[in-house]
């Protein structure tokens, strides 16, 4: 469908806004492209449409290049949403939404009825059809500005950050009816974003760009998972990278499952000596069916030392316990957000089997932000 | 009092005249106006197009509007003659300053993005002119207009002293003659009267071609 080959755009006075891109667009998909303030992304859409010309390289269309074709032509064919709406003040919504089809010179009654029809397709009454851009809300507006691009039912349409300007409640209702609106259309997209929940949420493939190169391009489950640099995890946000990961793992894919344990019937000089041993302060108490009773730690043992013996005597038993089956997720808020330095893992029947301590849980974090697949501490 | 009974007699016995000296100073700023829009509007529309030559362009309108109107009509009448044609001359050029200057602001002014929006959706140079640009811009003309006529009027006066006619005849009349109080304001008054219709006709006019209805841009007729 959209076929960028070997483009660089450099503006005059040498800025090079956009550096030797490549990129091969399928119909019907949808395309975000992503990326920092200034990379290049404006630039890259108005090359699709020649509101700029490329320096070097093609972009070609249904394979015809588009530097053949009659400029003017060119863009009454691909849909343009700019990224401050952009509707005309003069102009009632009706004459807003048909203004590319009466460049297109139909008649006045078939205009009428497409933006009758389209303005039917966001649910907005019939009646705004004469009013003026001013009387909307900003939401609105940019439903128009959409709707504004599908008039001529072009097979592309070009999106600069269409709904940039609005609060999230709305942004996100203006997302779901767009994307119910794209797949019942089957309109190929190329949409511009500084969101990257938006471009998550809406697109087929996601393209992630810096400084006029593209650095990745895939869906975003594939971005997520596997971020091709530090960049585009720096990009996405640590915090979405964890998300996307720990949410399928349970704690008991990634404790020790070696934790450092007691029984109870021990005397508390043994339970020194292992201490000493393990390099640890604190142990779990067990019984003999290994069924987790309490701990103790080091303080326990100094002050109760010369009044008792064994380990039930001094243990505490008020503790939390996480089972193993939960999801990672849960049990690395709780464990950071109470500061406790570890939680013992146990499963149904409260056997001890495994330890998430505050230093491993760092461990995971590190290791899912920075690819590894393997997340054993 | 007197005064006022002698003008009441005055319009009493001349009021064919008066009305068609009316007219004729009113024909004469209108023509100096429409003549000087033709050519000023295009103006104002290239040079908008090419800054670089809007200080040029600025620069001489300016220098014309800085010659005084007697002076103006005594180097215009050696070269045309007597007669209200040089008088029309005189108000095309000053009335040239203010309408180019209008014209290039407002088609100036008009959202770059609505530009960027027209070209984007396929709209060619002359499409975006009529139908985005003029539109955009014409109340902020219609305000260049209005000064222009305005001034127009004032200026139309004078022209009877070349042998033109209108209002201002009648006002040289009152004079040259002794106790002429009431035959001049009988040429004055008409003559205020006209401005302030004028005026107050195209600021009307400025209201309605204000695109939507956006009432914030206001100020921007007062641009000149
Ligand atoms: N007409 C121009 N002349 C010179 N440089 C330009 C021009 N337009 C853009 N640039 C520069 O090219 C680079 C890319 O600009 P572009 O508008 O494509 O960025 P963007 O990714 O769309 O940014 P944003 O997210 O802020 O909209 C920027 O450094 C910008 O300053
Ligand atoms: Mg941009």
């Amino acid at each position: 469908m959209l076929k960028i080959k070997n483009v660089s755009k450099v503006y005059e006075g040498g800025k090079k806004a956009v550096n030797n891109i490549n990129l091969h667009i399928k119909k019907g998909e949808f395309i975000a492209f992503i990326g920092p303030s200034g990379c290049g992304k404006t630039t890259t859409m108005k090359l699709i449409n020649r509101l700029i010309e490329t320096t070097e390289g093609d972009i070609y269309i249904e394979g015809e290049n588009i530097r053949d074709k009659n400029v003017v032509e060119l863009r009454r064919s691909i849909g343009y949403v700019i990224q401050q709406i952009g509707l005309f003040p003069h102009m009632t919504i009706a004459e807003n939404i048909a203004l590319v089809p009466k460049l297109l010179n139909w008649p006045l009654e078939k205009r009428r009825k497409r933006a009758e029809e389209l303005l039917k397709l966001v649910n907005m009454d019939p009646s705004y059809l004469e009013r003026y851009p001013d009387e909307l809300s900003g939401g609105q507006q940019q439903r128009i500005g959409v709707l504004r691009a599908l008039a001529a039912d072009p097979p592309l349409i070009l999106m600069d950050e269409p709904f940039g300007a609005l609060d999230p409640i709305t942004r996100d209702g203006l997302q779901d009816e767009f994307k119910n609106l794209q797949q019942s259309l089957g309109k190929t997209i190329v949409f511009v974003t500084h969101d990257m929940d938006e471009a998550i949420k809406l697109a087929d493939r996601i393209v992630i760009m810096r400084a006029g190169e593209i650095v990745q391009v895939g869906s975003p489950d594939d971005i997520l998972r596997e971020p091709a640099n530090d960049f585009v995890e720096e990009f996405l946000g640590k915090h979405r990278i964890m998300e996307s990961r720990p949410n399928l793992q349970t704690v008991k894919q990634i404790m020790n499952k070696n934790p450092v344990s007691i029984t109870e019937d021990e005397s508390l000089s043994q339970a020194i000596k292992m201490m000493r041993d393990k390099k640890v302060d604190s142990l779990l108490v067990v019984d003999n069916d290994n069924i987790l009773k309490g701990f103790i730690d080091i303080e326990m043992i100094e002050e109760n030392r010369k009044k008792q013996s064994s380990v039930y005597q001094i243990m505490e038993t008020n503790l939390y316990t996480v089972e193993q089956n939960t999801l990672l997720r849960d049990t690395v808020r709780k464990i950071l957000r109470n500061g406790m330095r570890y939680v013992p893992i146990v499963d149904e029947e409260k056997h001890l089997t495994g330890i998430v301590t505050r230093a491993s849980l760092a461990n995971i974090v590190y290791d899912s932000i920075w690819g590894d697949q393997e997340l054993i501490p | 009092m007197d005064t006022l009974i002698e003008l009441w007699n005055y319009y009493a016995q001349n009021y064919s005249y008066v009305w068609e000296e009316f007219y004729k100073h009113f024909l004469m700023s209108a023509y100096g106006v429409l003549f000087a829009a033709i050519i000023a509007i295009p103006v104002g529309i290239f040079i908008a197009r090419h800054a670089h030559l809007s200080k040029w362009v600025f620069s001489f309108t300016n220098i014309i509007q800085t010659i005084p109107a007697l002076a103006m009509l005594a180097v215009l009448m050696l070269v045309m003659g007597l007669g209200p044609n040089t008088v029309i001359a005189a108000l095309f050029l000053y009335s040239l300053l203010p309408i180019i200057r209008n014209t290039y602001t407002g088609i100036r002014n008009v959202d770059q993005a609505l530009i960027e929006s027209g070209r984007g959706m396929g709209m060619t140079k002359f499409q975006l002119l009529r139908m985005v640009e003029l539109p955009l811009a014409l109340s902020v003309i219609m305000a260049g207009l209005r000064t222009a006529l305005v001034i127009g009027i004032s200026i139309a006066t004078i022209g009877a002293f070349i042998g033109s006619g209108g209002l201002g005849a009648i006002i040289i009349r009152g004079t040259n003659v002794t106790d002429g109080t009431a035959i001049i304001l009988a040429g004055a008054i008409p003559t205020a009267l006209m401005a302030v219709v004028a005026d107050l006709g195209m600021g009307w006019l400025e209201k309605r071609l204000m695109p939507g209805r956006k009432k914030s841009n206001n100020e921007q007729s007062n641009a000149i």
